[in-house]
């Protein structure tokens, strides 16, 4: 069974509302869409207070190459446009819309047979997914077209979904695989057209077996061409891209590369969903599947949210917040957010809501460092955490860039197994984007 | 006898080849350095705070060697003093500078901002800055968690444990400036000492609209432009729902102070 | 009122592991060679070794509680963990006021003084036997005749250890099975390979040390010895085996060589670590003056670590 090389962990997978079925939320009063809930500039309003919007209608548009249009979720009237409090912990822009019934733009075909056929041209593929607003939905949130069109002169000879869902805990994508597997397959090969592939690789952890024979028998049933299963073993921080790429093809991304350079392209399987119904159904990314999930929680399930919902109206549709709740995470344990409460709209990335109780959410009394170099062999990308903590306690960002600490993917390995509980990845995370901003400054004196 | 002079003769014969050598190699090696830069130097404070602007007192005393005049050159810790010091060390005419303190422009402490939740977390404001907000619903106020506390080289910044807000000592602080780039939040300002350390400013930089900043923070500016009506001197501004007193225009008459209806604007005498 | 949600960045689960439970291992792995030592050293045995232990926590405790004012942190077990090393390291006739100056040079010296636990060069159980051996050589170097449950402690027989017969060419060497229990002479902890294997094995298995070290360690010596044995002069040169199961050997590259903070911290690192080890106690058992040199090998080499630590570095990503 293929993996990665370096490093890894194996957290407890906690896969509690993996056997839950995709259940929809009903609609709130109002719904906060989020403007810039996601990597690249944000989105300029389009519409104005006291507006009426339809389901699936552009409210923002894309400032930019790297930008994302979005859309209305609800059908109502446009309350304002003014900053909230999203998972970022800071106040974004959003337009706030109150929901009055569930009227969808015409365009949208809503009917629940699947559309195979698809005789678009790349060009046209890559539009439609801009048009949409699509993003990665695997949590990084970084626009979908601008990472299909390829950069000039290279080329990609295989496309890898990542159907890992290594984050313990979060279900969503399992689901959608159970659900929707023959619509992501058709994603997935409209996506090989737009990218100019033969060959896409859906690389899942054999923690999900059911997924893996699904998968198999569909394309075998279906005759989907090019497209294969690669089950993995299960080891965390496998859905990062440069570890998915490496356990799927034996392939290195170098340091500072992207993915193209070993001529890989990866999608997160929610994504090549999302490109299905943009595609094919002309259906813009308004809703997502969310987990909702802890171990106190009682109906731990995945729901199909409208993207705007505020992740209160998820849980309290959900049952509601565990008497023992000690921390509130938007996304997975290893990688999400700690929220300071639930009145955040449910982004194009919040994969999930997790609550962890109050024992374990505590951070427990941190201690010297005993050199055990746990975090050294963790570390996937082969980087050493003791080190870095030290340098960006320090301030010695020269040191922290030869270190290679902009190779760190912030995967939480290294605080995940240190036995003195130290915080290696917060003051990693710290360095890294003060080296970044360095670095940039340098970059941008130079041009 | 022997030995004694073979000794002699062999430490004396190496002392002088080595002299020689020593010699030799300083000339080979030696750069010229204009005498007036120790000079300077030896007048500064050698805290080598940063404060001025130049990695060091020396880099500092350079400068002041190499500059036409001392326009723009102020050691922020030895203030008007040691400037007119270097200034007749190196035949310039020193410029007078007004002092400076470091003032926090947050009055949020514990009692006026409700904390929400609890930051678990490395405890550095930079790290939490880059997390969230903070603790409380206002996301422009002090986190607490002393970076400038630990940034001061002359311990003339602390946080009180009461409010949880940093204080300045202003009988050690130099206004070297260390502190206000150490917040992330932006919050310490060097604003003018004033006459008998008497200061007018506007403790908070909540840019929130007045509503959702009064919820967060019973002492915030709400940016309802009482002040700026009442001002004589038109020493204030008001930019994204948040005053600014200006300490050059600014008169300390105090006719603010009584507007304010949050008691952002402090007097301090 | 609202209750009081706790936020940090991430990640937000943690594997449990703890300083207290892989010094608890070290402690549990360290059960059998401590019943063999209490077995053949009887009385002795028990009152170096309480007093070893006693003393190290002891100290610990004082010197952080009134010479660092920090918290106390005993409760980590390091403390122990040094004090028992230190007592497998003396041989169970020393007397009580020598086994205390050990402890307070492993504690206060070789640990505290650099700041307590993660921050020492030098492995300080180690530090504390160097002292005590180079202090008081005569007390140190004579080994009690193992007895099965001796009542003996300063009035024990004297033996010699495999080591110094080897050294000084005199006697007839013990046999292997009497190594692998540990009826031969020696200190209290090194002496049965068997019980100190089995504690090895358990480190391992329980994920408290890797393989690195040990093994690179006992291959160095092996092959050394092996060239000298076979290769050089098999009348003058004991065998691999002998050197590897007689002596500190075994207890020095399990326990003491594994040291967390005085180990490298890559994979490379450790190899070289190892071999210098294995190279150094090869050295100084057949050319040097002491019959063993195990514990200054790992002192030669902890020096070495933080070089080590700068120029080896782990396999990058890509």
């Amino acid at each position: 069974m293929k993996t990665f090389k370096i490093g890894g962990i194996h957290p407890e997978e906690n896969k509690l509302s993996a056997g839950k079925q995709i259940v929809d939320i009903p609609l709130p009063k109002q719904v906060i869409i989020p403007l810039a809930a996601y990597i690249g500039a944000p989105a300029a309003p389009i519409v104005a207070k006291g507006d009426k919007v339809k389901v699936g209608q552009l409210v923002g548009k894309a400032n930019g190459f790297v930008s994302t249009n979005v859309h209305s979720s609800v059908s109502g009237t446009v309350a304002k446009i003014e900053d909230a409090m999203d998972a970022s912990g800071y106040r974004r822009s959003s337009v706030f819309i109150d929901t009055e019934g569930d009227e969808w733009l015409e365009t949208i075909d809503r009917t629940p047979d699947i559309k195979r056929d698809c005789a678009l041209s790349p060009e046209e593929i890559i539009a439609k997914i801009c048009d949409a607003g699509i993003v990665g939905l695997g949590g990084a949130t970084f626009p979908a077209h601008v990472k299909m069109t390829l950069p000039k002169g290279k080329k990609a000879d295989l496309l890898i979904i990542n159907a890992v869902e290594c984050e313990p805990y979060l279900t969503c994508d399992h689901r959608l695989m159970l659900e929707h597997s023959e619509e992501i397959l058709v994603g997935i090969t409209v996506s090989m057209k737009a990218i100019g592939v033969k060959r896409a690789v859906i690389g899942i952890e054999n923690n999900k077996p059911d997924a893996i024979s699904l998968f198999n028998n569909q394309i075998q049933k279906l005759s989907f061409k090019g497209i294969e299963v690669c089950p993995l073993k299960v080891k965390y921080p496998q859905g990062g891209e440069k570890q998915l790429i490496e356990a799927v093809t034996g392939r290195r991304v170098p340091s500072g590369a992207l993915p193209i350079e070993v001529g890989a392209v990866v999608q997160n399987v929610g994504t090549s969903f999302a490109v299905y119904e943009a595609v094919q159904k002309d259906k813009p990314l308004i809703e997502r599947i969310v987990t909702v999930t802890g171990k106190s929680v009682s109906s731990a399930g995945n729901y199909r949210v409208r993207i705007g919902v505020t992740l209160l109206d998820v849980v309290n549709f959900a049952g509601g917040i565990p008497e023992d709740t000690g921390k509130y995470v938007a996304g997975g344990p290893m990688m999400g957010r700690a929220v300071a409460n639930l009145e955040i709209p449910t982004a194009k990335g919040s994969a999930g809501v997790l609550f962890i109780r109050e024992g374990e959410a505590a951070h427990r009394e941190m201690h010297n460092c005993i050199r055990c170099a746990r975090c050294v062999k963790v570390c996937p990308m082969g980087l050493e955490p003791y080190l870095l903590m030290s340098l960006s306690e320090n301030s010695l960002w020269e040191r922290m860039e030869s270190e290679r600490t902009m190779d760190c993917i912030e995967c939480g390995c290294c605080s995940y197994i240190c036995p003195a509980n130290r915080t290696l990845l917060d003051y990693i995370r710290f360095g890294k984007s003060t080296v970044g901003n360095i670095i940039r400054n340098r970059n941008a004196k130079k041009n | 006898m022997n030995v004694l002079i073979i000794s002699i003769l062999a430490l004396s014969a190496t002392g002088a080849v080595s002299a020689t050598i020593l010699f030799l190699t300083a000339k080979k090696f030696q750069v010229y350095e204009d005498p007036r830069i120790d000079a300077a130097a030896a007048a500064l404070p050698s805290a080598n705070c940063g404060g001025c602007g130049f990695a060091g007192c020396r880099a500092f005393a350079t400068a002041c060697v190499e500059a036409d005049s001392m326009e723009g050159l102020l050691c922020p810790v030895g203030g008007t003093e040691v400037m007119k010091n270097i200034a007749s060390i190196l035949g310039k005419t020193a410029i007078e500078a007004e002092p400076t303190v470091a003032v926090v422009r947050c009055a949020g402490s514990c009692d006026k901002r409700a904390r929400n939740n609890h930051y678990d977390g490395a405890k550095t404001c930079a790290i939490a800055a880059q997390l969230y907000g903070g603790e409380t619903g206002c996301v422009f106020g002090c986190l607490g968690f002393g970076d400038c506390e630990r940034i001061c080289d002359f311990g003339a910044i602390g946080l009180n444990p009461e409010t949880l807000l940093p204080e300045v000592d202003e009988s050690k602080c130099t206004s070297c400036g260390k502190c206000v780039k150490s917040c992330p939040k932006m919050l310490i300002e060097l604003r003018k000492k004033g006459v008998d350390s008497h200061r007018i400013f506007v403790s908070c930089r909540n840019k929130d609209k007045g509503a959702i900043a009064r919820k967060a923070c019973s002492a915030t500016c709400i940016g309802c432009s009482k002040c700026l009506k009442v001002c004589a001197y038109q020493a204030i501004t008001i930019e994204n729902n948040l005053a600014f007193i200006d300490d050059k225009k600014c008169q300390l008459c105090g006719s603010c102070v009584a507007e304010c209806p949050t008691g952002a604007i402090i007097n301090k005498e | 009122m609202q209750r009081k949600i706790n936020i940090s960045p991430s990640p937000h689960i943690h594997s449990g592991d703890t300083i207290r439970r892989n010094m608890l291992d070290v402690l549990i792995a360290l059960v059998p060679a401590t019943l063999v030592g209490l077995y053949f050293f009887g009385l002795g045995a028990l009152i170096v070794g309480s007093v070893s232990i006693i003393s190290c926590i002891t100290f610990e405790y004082l010197i952080q509680r009134f010479l660092l004012k920090k918290t106390n942190s005993i409760g980590d077990l390091s403390a122990l963990v040094t004090g028992v090393l230190l007592a497998f390291n003396l041989p169970s006739n020393l007397p009580v006021w020598m086994v205390i100056i050990g402890a307070l040079v492993a504690i206060g010296v070789g640990k505290m003084s650099f700041g307590g636990l993660g921050n020492n060069p030098f492995n300080p159980a180690l530090v504390g036997r160097v002292f005590l051996l180079i202090s008081f050589p005569v007390q140190m170097t004579t080994w009690p005749e193992p007895a099965a449950l001796s009542m003996h402690y300063l009035d024990a027989e004297t033996a010699a250890t495999p080591l110094s017969m080897i050294k000084n060419h005199f006697g007839e060497l013990p046999h292997t099975i009497d190594l692998l229990l540990g009826n031969v002479g020696g200190s209290m902890g090194e002496v049965s390979s068997i019980a100190l294997l089995l504690g090895g094995i358990y480190l391992l298995v329980r994920k408290v040390i890797t393989w690195h070290i040990p093994v690179s360690i006992l291959a160095t010596v092996f092959v050394f010895t092996g060239i000298m044995h076979w290769g050089v002069n098999s009348a003058i040169y004991a065998t691999p085996l002998l050197h590897i199961l007689a002596g500190g050997l075994l207890l020095g590259s399990f326990f003491m060589a594994t040291d967390y903070a005085t180990s490298p911290m890559t994979a490379k690192g450790m190899y070289i670590y190892g071999a210098g080890i294995g190279i150094i106690t090869v050295v100084i058992r057949i050319w040097g003056a002491y019959p063993e040199g195990i514990s200054f090998a790992i002192l030669i080499m902890n020096a070495f670590v933080p070089l080590i630590n700068f120029y080896v570095k782990p396999k990058r990503f890509g």
